[in-house]
């Protein structure tokens, strides 16, 4: 009997102790219990983490356009003097984009702000034309955003005034190498002839097509908007707090922003179902385990029955034999969870080491969150106390006289 | 002291069995009382009743000088453990615990946590009741006799004023039901612990300072 203990922990671990084979069964469930928890939770988090990083691998967190322009219908004193039509949309600069820039630099948790500018353009090259969307970059600020340098798969990233980086299907459809020289011209009849010094695999097709990357000078001269910026392009700290912060850079400067969460709201929906429906099931699975330490603690009470008479005639009290049952709970939740969680470590690894992509790595990154096993833990724990509540209300409730006499 | 205890329980249709009808008793300090009677005379309800374990219908208990009427439920369970040891027929000790675990249990109860001198006056009861040997050995390991000193060990762990013994030899064989009734006369001596001794045995009740019958529920003879 160790002397830091209180009696109601001695006396619920040697319980637990007597009853081997029945401690043993609902440990094992609770473990298998919160291995399934622990297993799928790192799953989903390392799934919609990986979903989401492929999905904001060419785009920023936060994209900020001009107003949009509205046609100003004339008016007389009898209403309207013309039919209105809507306007189109001109490529325009956003109005003193260097001062917004500042502006939401200073909001907290943005992390990069640059400028870009982009418009459609042609790609031409022998007999061979595409139309793409030329993007204009300050390559070292937008790197930040799309990490492009990373993803050149021939050449270098470099970008001057001359320079242009085009996608790997671009790069087929036109037939072109690194080094080559190919021709862009833009709607308004501008044209420039730029060297290809590298190409890049975005991860996606319709982007490797399309997507054409110069210098933000030279874009400006091709879409004849000399010192100007089409977007002003936002990365955020929390990208979950994407769609809070695009509201305050609307508050603060009065533009168009969009956030990521608002550009993907299929995905952004279908993230949160896949959430819902995995939190209802680690609830069903918490339940069983919940479930299993209750009948076995419920049959544990009636078992011991006479004991606990026994201890109620030597004085002790009913929240002293309520205590040993709960505590009883609390243990093997918190062993199993234990138990639970290294199981759950050993089938991540499997599954990494198991499942790859057909060029080795594996099919998406799993990281093993130390606060996920405290998070186990404390719920396995809690759900331990909770499911012994009832047993251990019967157990206190037990009249000593009937409990002795059996 | 019990004056005027009456103790009645439902019945079938809903009518109340009353089962003890008005008894009136003083077990002085330091006595030692044996409680004799036919099965189904009331016995263990009258035990139930002295050791708080229960509560009368009507009348008064007064236990090593506190009236128990007005006393809430954990009340009673503080003055039990700290005045009163009880010693069952089948010594009802707790598996899962040694023997000295055992009659260190009240102490544990009432202090919460183990100590050496808890330790130490536990060893001084197993050595008085003859089991010194056997006092970190599974309770469930001793003879009936061995595990019913144990019990009485326990019994005095508290240093009660009230020691009740509900027919504790009446599993054992004459050798050790000899030893038992012993042991607990000793301490009742030595200690000046009153003992309410629940026996079938003429012999051991013959022992005791006083005998008293119990049939029907009334107090029918008062030996000394």
């Amino acid at each position: 009997m160790r002397s830091w203990m209180p009696f109601e922990w001695i006396a619920a671990l040697r319980f637990l102790g007597e009853g081997r084979m029945q401690t043993a069964f609902i440990i094992v469930g609770a473990s298998i219990g919160v291995a399934v928890v622990v297993f799928m939770s790192a799953i989903l988090t390392g799934m919609q983490a990986n979903i989401i990083r492929r999905s904001l691998l060419s785009q920023p967190h936060i994209m900020i356009q001009p107003a949009e322009e509205v046609a100003r219908p004339l008016r007389d004193l009898k209403g309207e003097a013309a039919i209105v039509q809507k306007r189109t949309q001109r490529l325009i600069s956003i109005d003193q984009w260097q001062r917004h820039m500042e502006i939401i630099r200073a909001i907290p948790g943005v992390d990069v702000v640059t400028p870009t500018v982009s418009g459609a353009a042609f790609a031409l090259r022998g007999d061979a034309n595409r139309s793409v969307t030329l993007t204009g970059i300050e390559p070292g600020e937008y790197s930040r955003i799309v990490p492009l340098p990373d993803k050149v798969v021939a050449g270098t990233w470099r970008l001057t005034t001359t320079d242009v980086l085009i996608g790997t299907e671009l790069a087929l459809d036109l037939g072109a190498a690194v080094g080559d020289k190919m021709r862009i011209a833009t709607p308004n009849g501008t044209s420039l002839t730029l060297i290809i010094s590298g190409i890049f695999d975005l991860g996606n097709k319709g982007v490797n097509e399309r997507q054409v990357y110069v210098l933000l000078r030279t874009a400006q001269d091709l879409l004849n908007l000399v010192g100007g910026a089409s977007n002003l392009n936002v990365t955020v700290k929390d990208i979950w707090a994407a769609e809070d912060i695009s509201q305050k850079i609307n508050a603060a400067v009065g533009l168009e922003a969009d956030s990521w969460i608002r550009t993907n709201s299929q995905l952004f929906l279908a993230l949160n179902a896949q959430t819902i429906s995995n939190t209802s099931l680690r609830i069903a699975v918490a339940a069983c385990v919940a479930l299993g330490i209750a009948s076995v603690l419920v049959v544990s009470v009636v078992q011991k029955s006479r004991e606990i008479g026994i201890l109620r005639a030597m004085g002790a009290s009913r929240r002293q034999v309520m205590n040993v049952f709960l505590i009883q709970g609390g243990i093997v939740g918190l062993v199993g969870s234990f138990f639970g969680t290294s199981i759950a470590a050993a089938c991540l690894h499997m599954w990494m080491s198991l499942l790859k992509n057909p060029d080795g790595t594996p099919l998406f990154l799993l990281t093993w969150d130390p606060g996920l096993a405290v998070w186990a833990a404390v719920l396995a724990t809690l759900t331990g106390v909770g499911a012994a509540v009832t047993p251990a209300r019967r157990a206190a409730r037990l009249d000593p006289v009937v409990a002795i006499r059996g | 002291m019990l004056e005027g205890v009456c103790k009645s329980y439902p019945g079938a249709g809903g009518a109340e069995v009353e089962v003890l009808h008005g008894i009136d008793f003083v077990l002085g300090q330091g006595e030692f009382v044996a409680l004799m009677g036919p099965s189904g005379s009331g016995k263990s309800t009258l035990l139930n009743l002295v050791g708080l374990l229960d509560r009368p219908s009507a009348g008064r208990i007064r236990v090593a000088g506190n009236e128990t009427t007005t006393l809430d439920e954990a009340g009673l369970t503080r003055l039990r453990g700290r005045s009163i040891g009880f010693v069952f027929q089948y010594h009802y000790l707790v598996p899962a615990f040694t023997a000295i675990e055992n009659v260190m249990m009240p102490m544990l109860l009432a202090r919460g946590r183990p100590d050496a001198p808890m330790r130490e006056r536990a060893a001084k009861l197993l050595e008085q009741v003859g089991l010194t040997a056997w006092s970190d050995s599974k309770v469930n390991l001793l003879s009936g006799g061995q595990q019913q000193r144990v019990a009485i060990a326990r019994a005095l762990a508290m240093n009660p004023a009230l020691i009740l013994a509900d027919e504790p030899t009446g599993n054992l064989d004459t050798k050790s039901a000899d030893s038992v009734f012993n042991v607990m006369r000793e301490a009742n001596r030595s200690q000046g612990t009153a003992v309410f001794f629940v026996t079938h045995n003429p012999q051991l009740a013959a022992r005791c300072d006083r005998i008293v019958e119990l049939v029907d529920g009334l107090i029918v003879a008062r030996e000394r």
